[in-house]
């Protein structure tokens, strides 16, 4: 991935790939909500060694806008070779659960928006035959539990979504990854009490490339998540439904 | 590390903490009042706030600009060493002043207004500081810089994160040539030994630092290690410059609190002993990577763990030239006698450029610093003996790495206090800056919540 485009790039996972994909060279189009925190980033990057990086603010909500947001990032890099889609937004289950505006607040952020744009990007990676997508989807997307099923089911059609695209571009030549992280320790994070199963941003960002570059499908980073999720989707739905997950 | 301890873990506190994220963002809000916090190396409570909220800077550690041709480095404040020689030295540059330890931020660094073995020629660390922005509780953001607020420049250099957050900083970086040292080694007998070999060595080293054996006595009073260095010249610049990062940190680390038996009498003697023989009494000369030349104890990942649970007090203090033989010599006999031996002993001569910080430490003269395991009592009133020696000397004790002096010492060592405390955030404090002005506490219903800095109760009769 030498020309790559961020999305979300202002999240801890984002900012803490954007310093490794900058170390190694990459260009970057870095796209998030708030301008001064871009800038921020983008200094950033360009200081440890990025030798191109641009920066557009934009609600990534706004599904009508990512058309002209891919066309100007292709023409900024000169084309694009990766995607890192990091974007999201955790929710409040209690609150989702209330109002089905704050349920679908969840569901347009990390599905529908990502949704729009990997529709985009896969279309001119299919086209070029070439490129990387790399998409941070997440654990709780693996089975629907009573604290957290919106954002869960928000995660999941992300990598249902995802799964689909790979087997779409596989004849391609293009790489599909979901990344799923568990507990990661980020401002997202910030009200949960930390345990041992916290991973730091740094921690999973290398587990990220490592991904992209290996060319995976599927990962859970840290690696230990692919067995504990083996087991939460090993039981029994008529047990499961009686646990308090 | 907890996040609530100091380096020499001690004391401990009660303390909530908040994690900064963007340099634009406002000051959160926290219980009680706030105190900046860097990567914590300070030894003593100048990084701890009982009962109010420290303001962690993790998170403000982005680079902002570097130029390779001038060697100017912007970053925000919790930008550490570590990173800032992984971006400057394979391009060529070097931080003007650095401290013992690589672990340490920007923002922490112009804090305590840091020193290194450099000080007979380039100061202290705030001489290097082009700039920065401090902002203050009221939400007001200052440029600060030697023209520009120079009030506030020189009371936040050396104010020990009191006049409010510093979001980022410029700092000028020195050029080398490659990232080497050549080391020489030179033992000396005893004190006046010290004194002879400083004073041929400053003006063609750009840095000098004793290790003393501080176990010795009589007429060996002041034995030990001279090193002095340069960077190597330029026959060396063919050695791989983009790698010099790699040598970073050996990877060992104290996994566990030693239990406190493993330091004692005899096998710090021991060690001083065989440290002082390696070198078998004579001059010697070696080509060594900066990284081991300037962060030795940086090898060992929380080396402070082998002083165990009760931590350990450092003692580091500056007496002027007029002074220092028998003050050095005492300081040196009373902490050979006090039968609690200091693991690593260091002196140093620092040259005459001024500060521009207001509550900067180093002054000309001779500095020693000294660690002594937390035994209680018996260890308070040894490091009591040697702050009431330095005061008497007409020198200063450094706040970086104290947890006990008390407010008529900080008075007598730092006597621009006065015109420092109006630039004191009203929302910002720390335990060190309550326990060193009892009268005038920013937060007086706060004071004695958690806060075990106290010393035991009948040493407050002995003073």
């Amino acid at each position: 991935m030498k020309k790559v485009i961020v999305l979300g790039a202002t999240s801890a996972i984002a900012q803490a790939t954007v310093r490794l994909l900058a170390a190694r060279g990459a260009s970057l189009y870095l796209v998030g909500r708030n301008a001064a925190n871009l800038e921020a980033v983008a200094k950033d990057a360009s200081t440890r060694g990025a030798p191109k990086v641009e920066f557009r603010a934009l609600d990534l909500n706004d599904c009508e806008a990512h058309g002209s947001l891919v066309e100007r990032a292709w023409q900024a890099l000169g084309g694009l070779d990766g995607v890192v889609l990091a974007h999201g937004v955790l929710g409040d289950q209690d609150e989702s659960q209330r109002s089905w505006a704050a349920a679908e607040l969840v569901l347009r952020t990390n599905f529908l928006s990502a949704a729009s744009l990997l529709t985009e990007l896969a279309n001119r990676f299919e086209a070029q035959k070439a490129g990387t997508l790399v998409v941070i989807s997440s654990v709780a997307g693996d089975r629907g539990r009573q604290s957290n099923y919106v954002y869960g089911a928000s995660k999941g059609a992300l990598s249902v979504f995802l799964q689909g695209l790979r087997n779409r571009l596989a004849k391609s030549g293009v790489a599909v990854v979901t990344v799923k992280p568990g507990f990661v320790d980020t401002p997202m994070t910030a009200h949960v009490p930390k345990n041992k199963l916290f991973a730091s941003p740094e921690q999973v960002a290398r587990g990220l490339l490592k991904a992209a570059d290996g060319r995976k499908n599927e990962v859970y980073v840290p690696g230990f998540w692919a067995l504990i999720m083996l087991i939460i989707r090993s039981i029994p739905e008529p047990v499961f439904k009686r646990l308090k997950l | 590390m907890s996040p609530a301890d100091s380096w020499g873990r001690y004391p401990h506190v009660e303390q909530q903490t908040r994690s900064l994220v963007w340099r634009s963002d406002a000051l959160p809000h926290g219980e009680g009042s706030l105190l900046p916090r860097g990567l914590g190396r300070s030894y003593g409570d100048s990084c701890l706030n009982a009962g109010g909220t420290l303001l962690l800077t993790a998170g403000l550690d982005r680079l902002i600009d570097f130029d390779p041709t001038t060697g100017l480095a912007r970053c925000e404040a919790g930008v550490s060493l570590d990173t800032l020689l992984r971006l400057c030295v394979p391009r060529g540059w070097f931080l003007p002043v650095t401290p013992g330890t690589k672990f340490v931020t920007v923002g922490g660094a112009i804090a305590n207004d840091v020193h290194g073995k450099n000080h007979h020629r380039s100061g202290t660390f705030g001489r290097h500081v082009r700039r920065f922005e401090l902002l203050r509780s009221d939400g007001s953001r200052r440029m600060c810089s030697l023209e520009e607020n120079p009030d506030w420049f020189g009371a936040t250099v050396g104010g020990l994160g009191l006049t409010g957050l510093v979001t980022w900083a410029e700092v000028q970086l020195v050029p080398i040539r490659n990232p080497f040292v050549v080391q020489e080694t030179i033992p000396f007998e005893n004190l006046d030994g010290f004194f002879r070999v400083s004073r041929e060595s400053e003006a063609d080293h750009e840095f000098t630092v004793s290790w003393v054996d501080c176990l010795a006595r009589g007429r060996k009073l002041g034995r030990g290690l001279f090193y002095r260095g340069n960077f190597a010249p330029s026959q060396f610049e063919r050695l791989p410059l983009a790698k010099s990062h790699l040598s970073h940190g050996a990877g060992l680390a104290v996994p566990v609190d030693l239990p406190a038996f493993c330091l004692n009498r005899l096998s710090v003697s021991a060690f001083n002993l065989l440290y002082y023989h390696r070198q078998r009494g004579r001059p010697s000369q070696q080509l060594i990577h900066y990284d081991p030349f300037f962060y030795p104890l940086d090898a060992v990942h929380g080396w402070n763990r082998i002083y165990g649970r009760q931590g350990f007090l450092q003692f580091q203090c500056v007496v002027p030239h007029a002074t220092a033989r028998d003050a050095v010599k005492e300081l040196l006999e009373r902490s050979a006698r006090g039968g609690l031996p200091s693991f690593l002993s260091v002196l140093k001569t620092f040259g005459d450029l001024p500060s521009p910080g207001w509550l900067s430490f180093p002054r000309p003269g001779i500095t020693l610093a000294l660690d002594f395991a937390n035994r209680g009592e018996k260890t308070w009133r040894l490091v009591e003996a040697l702050d009431r020696v330095t005061r008497e000397a007409g020198g200063a004790v450094y706040p970086a790495k104290d947890a006990r002096m008390g407010p008529e010492s900080f008075a007598a060592y730092f006597p621009q206090r006065e015109r420092f405390a109006p630039y004191v955030d009203p929302a910002f404090s720390s335990s060190f800056w309550r326990r060193v002005n009892p009268v005038s506490l920013p937060m007086p219903s706060l004071e004695g919540r958690g806060d075990s800095a106290a010393p035991p109760a009948s040493l407050l009769a002995l003073r």
